[in-house]
């Protein structure tokens, strides 16, 4: 027992950031899933971490606010930017609803940077108390899930795989379109500003560039390569997307060729993800 | 129930419908007949708020339908099959039943969060009510399966059950034997007249002529987007205008007397 904890606190010395970052990709990936379970593809979530990061910690640095409160004002902060914009945006479809978010996206990151007096600007924000313990990450990981799986089994989580299936067919269903999909955009939106929140508290400190492009593609992949019908495929893509370049250290200069190729070869042979119901169904029969 | 005042429709410089008029009297099956193009879908895509007519008003029940969107018409009474089958193919198909059964599943964020009765009791009427649905178009036994599975009878019929869990007062069917077999049509037909006998107002688009004339108490036919006529099936059988407008003019009727 002794050597198992010895064993344990070298490994948490080393590894508790990693493990963190895991859950946090996780809440992030299962925050783009709730629009693409609707078949919205908005690629604002990036953006809306990054608002729940800064207002998180603004927060906390400014107004010396208690940690759950903190939490609280970096989920209601980007939910109403969402509310806000999801009116006007979630009436474009497809590619269109993707360009708009992505610019959205930049918007949010060059008012982050021109707002020097109160964001930082590029310097970011220093010194950010690091109130983020393993227990927040797990609680607020497994509040999501939980919430998210009673949804997914609920009227709504029928309305918005009708609505991902065929817009038109479930509209006629008595299905109100544009309510489901803001709902799914406004609620993607308070979680991905919950993982920043716990992230900003994690890492000290965060700047503009944490919040852009970069991060949004992330955030998609992780859900796709990881599947979008149930919410273990966000999970796992998180875990995987995540762990990956860890596992392959080894390799060194070759890892992120390496990393790549992985993820051509997942998306070129599972395209509906690593977690894919429909295909375990396929290979081991159908049992219900 | 269901009135069309003149209604037109343009999409561009071409006119599909042009002066429409049309009276669904409650507790009928009502049937539209007409060539292929002659803008039969378009009626149901204005009546259900996909397309706006350029001019014209649509009453339900007494109520303008002007400028709604689908879902609240749908929630007046209305819905509708497609004629390209509109299933949700991936779920099962109780699934797609259910979510017809949106609107009246009615429960708040709690109760759904912790599985309180009041959802319990809500989601298991729903099921029971699409179980019942399943069975009254024969597919009680295959509640489970995934619908892309079905045959392309049973997708139809699946349509139906999906259409018909939305409680409506008024059920458009768009071409429902299209590509059916005999025995199908045979049996849909009975499936349909039960449904109406069950209080349900039916208004059909169809091209089978056996059908339409076997089931519907009045029949209006559509040609180049006008109503050419609107009567009983016998007299719209024998009118000159709607056998002209299906078959060509007198030169086929000389050449079958000469054949």
């Amino acid at each position: 027992m002794d050597a198992f904890l010895l064993w344990f606190d070298e490994f948490w010395a080393v590894y508790s950031n990693l493990v963190l970052t895991l859950g946090i990709n996780a809440l992030l990936a299962l925050s783009i899933w709730l629009t693409l379970a609707c078949g919205v593809l908005a690629l604002a979530n990036a953006a809306f971490m990054g608002i729940g990061a800064y207002a998180g910690a603004l927060a906390t640095l400014n107004y010396d606010s208690p940690f759950a409160l903190s939490i609280g004002v970096a989920m209601v902060a980007p939910s109403l930017v969402a509310l806000a914009i999801g009116l006007p945006v979630l009436r474009l479809g497809g590619v269109y609803l993707a360009m708009a978010t992505l610019g959205f996206g930049e918007v949010v990151r060059v008012v982050i940077l021109n707002t020097e007096s109160i964001t930082g600007g590029a310097l970011g924000l220093n010194g950010i108390p690091q109130y983020t313990q393993w227990w927040h990450v797990l609680l607020a990981l497994v509040i999501v899930i939980f919430v998210l799986a009673r949804l997914h089994r609920s009227k709504t989580g029928r309305a918005f795989e009708a609505i991902k299936v065929d817009e038109t067919a479930a509209s006629l269903m008595g299905v109100d379109l544009r309510a489901n999909k803001l709902l799914a955009f406004v609620l993607g939106a308070a979680i991905a500003g919950l993982a920043g929140a716990l992230n900003a508290h994690l890492t000290f400190f965060i700047g503009p560039q944490e919040y852009g492009f970069d991060r949004g593609v992330e955030i998609l992949t992780m859900a796709i390569l990881g599947g979008v019908t149930s919410i273990i495929g966000p999970i796992i893509g998180a875990v995987f997307l995540t762990l990956l370049p860890e596992l392959l250290r080894g390799l060194a200069d070759f890892r992120l060729i390496v990393n790549g190729f992985i993820l051509v070869a997942v998306v070129l042979f599972l395209p509906n993800g690593l977690w894919d119901p429909a295909r375990f169904r396929r290979w081991f029969g159908s049992g219900r | 129930m269901l009135e069309l005042t003149s209604i037109s429709k343009s999409f561009g410089g071409l006119k599909v419908l042009d002066d429409v008029n049309l009276t669904v009297p409650q507790g009928s099956i009502f049937g539209l007949i007409g060539p292929n193009g002659a803008g039969k879908t378009t009626v149901f895509n204005l009546i259900t708020g996909l397309i706006p007519p350029t001019s014209g008003t649509i009453t339900f029940d007494g109520a303008d339908l002007a400028g709604l969107p689908p879902h609240r018409i749908t929630r007046l009474g209305i819905a509708r099959t497609f004629q390209n089958i509109r299933i949700f193919k991936e779920m099962s198909l109780l699934e797609n039943v259910l979510v017809g059964r949106h609107r009246h599943i009615d429960y708040g964020v709690i109760s759904m969060l912790f599985s309180l009765p009041d959802y319990r009791a809500q989601e298991a009427a729903a099921r029971t009510r699409a179980y019942e649905l399943l069975d009254w178009v024969g597919l009680g036994g295959k509640a489970h399966e995934i619908a892309d599975t079905l045959s392309y009878g049973e997708q139809r019929r699946l349509e139906i059950a999906r259409a018909l869990a939305t409680e409506p007062h008024l059920l458009l069917l768009d071409e429902p034997v299209a590509g059916m077999n005999p025995a199908e049509k045979t049996e849909l037909m009975k499936a349909v007249r039960a449904i109406n006998e069950r209080g349900y107002t039916v208004f059909l688009i169809e091209h089978d002529m056996r059908f339409v004339m076997g089931l519907c108490e009045q029949v209006a036919v559509l040609n180049f987007g006008r109503i050419i006529t609107c009567d009983k099936p016998e007299a719209v059988r024998n009118n000159p205008d709607v056998i002209e407008a299906y078959l060509g003019r007198d030169d086929d009727a000389n050449t079958r007397e000469r054949a």
